[in-house]
């Protein structure tokens, strides 16, 4: 059971900055981004053909943060110059992304077994064994990204972003090119998703061209789960809540399974999961008119 | 300051619902002009304020602000000219973003967004300041969301956001239109004040034809998408509302003078 545990901490861990990365866009944004699903599995493919060109680990992850951040390009240029609508534009991108996976990869899938991967690394440094050399890892960066996030949207830039998911309209009227805006989000936030594909890709020792089928609907779960239970009203607070979050999720997956649960429903159950939580706002919604209505009073909307 | 030469707009040309917007209009405000736009439903009042932002291109004629061509800038890079209030009190300000945040995207209008700090420590002082000018106790809640503020709160917050590095032109369409009497009185008592203090050239569309009247040193009335009234100094002291609405019923249009805008 604690090995069950520790490996669903490990494996939150590394998805919560995935589901920083879909935070930028469907909070932040507002935008449902699909790219993400190829992306994940971008910056796995990346990371896991340098290993396998011998190459360092670390050199692995940035440049899967930079193929990260021109997937996000495509999709913005797409949405912002063509005007392709933003769940289109992200399906193009992903679509696109499963044949230049496959061009990365050489092949389907591609093993890193006995090759050095960044966790050895800290491992030796720190003298721990590969799972606590995962959490270690997970922990200070998915710790250090919240507060670079936490930094980057305090700024003049991350404010025109952020104020562009909420009213594109008064950020042009203030002088701000709501294109550039959206393109900048959208490339944080598939870095961000990338790494997040490298990391995982380093922690099961394996890229796998189907490894993103699924992950926007694991990060909404994540996401979801975060906000309801540990968010704050404070924009830190949503951060740090989406790494509890994460880890929430697959601790829920955990448990489910070991309930007996066969690990072919997981993307189901998933599914339903995110499917109830976004209706539970609604549902209270329904709840606290329908008593409006029978109490009598009068509530304009809005 | 504002230069409107023979703008010409036509939307959804070469279909049934081709409509002529803006019909060879022609304007042109003084540095300190302040002038009220009246005119019916669909007269083109919305379409003249929004080819001179931006969100419009025109089809024909020219628009100039200080001197410069706009024609070629995109509604982002006109913005820099420009401060703007809406009628939706929704539209003007970011509603998850606190007071002082919405007030510091509008000091940076024209300007680079940087990677400095978004609200540095002396500009709140200055917002502190500028809010407590308001009357409105918003001074006290700069670090709450603009979502929880009043419609009247909003726009008056979105009339010092506009008004924040003294535009060359303010634009203000229909601004009170969505708030109640005392409220509008408020928000229409506050631009005036804004307007006289800074000496801007304003261009303000409303309803209400005693605003209109009252407020600003012209009036100019549109209808069908040309301006058939241009009323400044003597001539527009002299305007009554039962004189506007005379002049009003000689346009043979289909555009219908609505009770807003006879009682208002
Ligand atoms: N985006 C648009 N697409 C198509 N037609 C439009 C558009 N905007 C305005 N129009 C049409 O152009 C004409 C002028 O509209 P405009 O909004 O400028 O009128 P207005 O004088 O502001 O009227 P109101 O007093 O109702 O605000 C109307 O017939 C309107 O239907
Ligand atoms: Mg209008």
């Amino acid at each position: 059971m604690e090995q069950v545990l520790l490996g669903a901490l490990s494996l939150g861990l590394l998805w919560s900055i995935m589901a920083l990365g879909v935070y930028i866009t469907y909070r932040i944004l507002n935008i449902a981004d699909l790219t993400v699903e190829g992306t994940l599995t971008l910056g796995a493919a990346v990371t896991a053909q340098m290993i396998y060109a011998g190459q360092s680990p670390f050199l692995g992850m940035m440049l899967s943060f930079g193929a990260g951040l021109l997937a996000g390009l495509a999709t913005g240029l797409l949405h912002t110059k063509l005007k392709i609508p933003a769940l289109l534009s992200g399906i193009l991108t992903m679509i696109a992304l499963y044949s230049i996976n496959l061009r990365v990869m050489g092949k389907a899938n591609l093993s890193l077994l006995r090759l050095g991967t960044a966790y050895t690394v800290i491992g030796e440094w720190l003298g721990l064994d590969k799972t606590w050399a995962v959490i270690a890892a997970g922990a200070v960066m998915s710790l250090a990204l919240v507060f670079i996030l936490y930094w980057f949207f305090g700024t003049e830039l991350g404010s025109a972003i952020r104020a562009t998911g909420n009213n594109p309209n008064m950020v042009r009227a203030q002088g701000i090119h709501t294109d550039t805006t959206v393109i900048l989000g959208l490339m944080v936030s598939n870095g961000l998703v990338a790494l997040s594909g490298s990391l995982i890709a380093q922690s099961q020792n394996y890229a796998d061209v189907q490894m993103g089928v699924g992950a926007i609907v694991i990060g909404l779960a994540s996401l979801i789960i975060g906000e309801v239970l540990f968010a704050r009203n404070n924009f830190l607070s949503r951060l740090l809540s989406m790494i509890l979050g994460a880890v929430s999720y697959r601790i829920i997956i955990a448990l489910v399974l070991r309930l007996g649960m066969p690990a072919d429903d997981l993307k189901l159950f998933t599914a339903l999961t995110v499917v109830v939580a976004l209706f539970l706002p609604r549902l209270k919604e329904m709840r606290d008119t329908a008593r409006h209505v029978t109490k009598g009073s009068h509530h304009a909307e809005r | 300051m504002l230069n409107v030469d023979h703008l010409s707009k036509t939307f959804n040309p070469g279909t049934v619902n081709e409509k002529l917007a803006l019909d060879d209009v022609c304007l042109h405000l003084a540095p300190g002009d302040f002038a009220t736009v009246i005119g019916g439903n669909g007269a083109g009042k919305s379409t003249l304020l929004n080819c001179v932002a931006g969100v419009y291109r025109q089809d024909q004629g020219s628009i100039r602000v200080n001197g410069m061509m706009l024609d070629r800038l995109p509604e982002y890079k006109r913005a820099r000219h420009l401060g703007r209030v809406f009628q939706d009190p929704l539209m003007g300000t970011a509603a998850d973003m606190e007071i002082e945040e919405n007030l510091a995207l509008a000091l940076r209008r024209g300007k680079r967004r940087t990677l400095a700090w978004g609200v540095t420590p002396q500009e709140r002082e200055r917002y502190h300041g500028m809010l407590k000018s308001l009357g409105l106790g918003l001074e006290d809640r700069m670090s709450q969301k603009v979502g929880l503020l009043s419609g009247g709160q909003r726009q008056a917050l979105t009339l010092l956001m506009a008004t924040i590095g003294t535009p060359k032109v303010l634009l203000l369409d229909e601004h009170a239109a969505a708030l109640d009497p005392k409220t509008a009185r408020k928000v229409m008592e506050l631009s005036n004040q804004f307007i006289k203090d800074m000496g801007l050239t304003c261009l303000m569309v409303t309803h209400n034809m005693r605003h209109a009247i009252q407020y600003g040193n012209r009036l100019i009335m549109m209808s069908q998408g040309r301006v058939i009234l241009d009323a400044a100094g003597e001539e527009k002291q002299k305007l009554t509302v039962e004189g506007l609405i005379q002049r009003f019923s000689q346009q043979r249009s289909d555009e219908v003078m609505n009770d807003r805008m006879l009682l208002g």
